[in-house]
């Protein structure tokens, strides 16, 4: 089954740049992985990004480059495509890459903490200016009404939730700003997990800070 | 020895051509590789397209093809980090990492998936956000069993690679300008849109729909194409 929400333009058109933060590229790259649509739009974008190269203005290299270079031609072999790399058997096929390669040793073993039908496990802690966490929701749970301040961007793995914006399942991307006021429910049936990140400002973390995702504000 | 180049290039093409038209060889004239989109380079004569140097690099190292596709894209991707906040000797260095990583992945360019302008970006790019940026990538894994496949692979997309590439440029082209300049600060300046908006002093959502707007323009022009 194919996503029906995905991200908007700009997050693909900056993804294809590469000008985006890494929380935010990973939320859309995980995307990617699911979405075929938005891998052939990212393609496209990418495309974009070598006629724009090829019609930009050029900048005279050095006078030595062309020699450095060619003396550098043998130096190393041929570059080999790298080989696939290999799927442990343990590997929760909810998560693909490139998430998976933020998850150490595995799901489960993420520093989970759990509070009212809510797990959550922070990843990327050592970017600043950005939450990215994994949220475990029960399903069928519903969580307060809450707005937003900052961006959000939640992606679903596995499982499904609702809000007045739609119905988001595998592979789905909700995008919230402050404008967003909602009341997101879980499916019921299996239990949603999903990818949130959010560019809430630095004042709002800490101790008191605000959880901004779809389902809880704290 | 432009000249020269172009011969080496031709038979393995004029090979393809001969297979595709009731094996009559001949050679491969230029308004057929205009028809094709492919970039042509150099004097009269001599116009092998990137595409055509890259495959000569690939299958045969050929150093003068590599020269060639180095004085085109060199000075390019220089320009490129020099936008992207690199001084000029980190920008020189960088760019020769880049153009020998052309020479050394050249195995890996497939001329049916992309055009060598893209290639190039990506490498540029990649190196820029690895270096530059000291951050990682996300990208998927075309291997990965959880990745959602296509569902039917495109048939033959050879020649669609190249064409796709020539009908972008003439879009960019046909932009209205506040659009093309905008496109221009997203991909060439190493800021998110709100920095981008705040420097113009537009709203946030104004360059979202301005990009929105450029995107909508060109997704047509690709889909007339095709
Ligand atoms: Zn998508």
């Amino acid at each position: 089954m194919m996503p029906e929400h995905h991200p908007g333009d700009d997050l693909l058109i900056a993804y294809a740049a590469g000008s985006q933060d890494e929380p935010v590229a990973l939320v859309v790259a995980t995307h990617l992985a699911l979405c075929p649509r938005c891998r052939n739009e990212v393609e496209r974008l990418e495309e974009l990004g070598g006629v724009l190269l090829e019609e930009q203005e050029a900048e005279a290299l050095g006078e030595d480059s062309l020699e450095r270079v060619l003396g550098r031609l043998d130096e190393a072999a041929p570059e080999a495509p790298e080989p696939p790399a290999r799927v442990p058997a343990s590997v929760d096929p909810r998560v693909p890459r490139p998430l998976r390669d933020y998850l150490g040793a595995g799901l489960e073993k993420l520093d989970w903490t759990s509070y009212r039908g809510l797990d959550k496990a922070e990843l990327l802690q050592e970017v600043p200016g950005f939450r990215t966490r994994l949220m475990r929701i029960k399903s069928g749970t519903a969580m307060p009404a809450h707005t937003h301040e900052g961006t959000e961007l939640t992606l679903v793995l596995a499982g499904g939730f609702s809000d007045e914006h739609g119905h988001f399942l595998r592979g789905d991307v909700a995008e919230a700003d402050a404008a967003t006021d909602h009341r997101p429910v879980a499916d019921p049936g299996e239990d949603c997990l999903c990818l949130a990140v959010t560019d809430a400002p630095l004042r709002l973390t800490g101790p008191f800070g605000r959880l901004l995702n779809p389902f809880l504000r704290i | 020895m432009l000249n020269a180049v172009a011969i080496e290039i031709r038979p393995p093409l004029a090979a393809v051509v001969a297979a595709k038209s009731a094996l009559v060889v001949r050679p491969v004239l230029p308004l057929e590789r205009a028809m094709r989109g492919e970039t042509t380079f150099g004097e009269p004569g001599a116009e092998a397209s990137a595409e055509e140097l890259m495959t000569a690099v690939a299958q045969r190292r050929d150093r003068k093809a590599f020269v060639r596709l180095f004085e085109t894209f060199g000075p390019r991707v220089k320009a490129y980090l020099i936008r992207q906040g690199a001084d000029r000797a980190s920008a020189e260095d960088l760019a020769q990492d880049v153009m020998l990583a052309v020479w050394r992945r050249a195995a890996q360019f497939d001329r049916s998936k992309a055009a060598v302008s893209t290639w190039v970006f990506t490498i540029a790019r990649n190196r820029r956000i690895d270096i530059l940026r000291r951050a990682r990538r996300p990208e998927i894994d075309p291997e990965d069993p959880a990745l959602v496949p296509e569902p039917e692979e495109p048939a033959d997309r050879v020649v669609e690679a190249t064409q796709r590439r020539e009908c972008l440029h003439a879009a960019v082209e046909e932009l209205p300008e506040e659009q093309a300049r905008l496109l221009r600060l997203a991909y060439f300046e190493d800021k998110s849109h709100s920095v981008i908006a705040e420097e113009l002093a537009l709203p946030l959502g104004t360059v979202k729909s301005r990009l929105r707007l450029a995107m909508g323009k060109l997704r047509t022009a690709l889909e007339t194409m095709e």
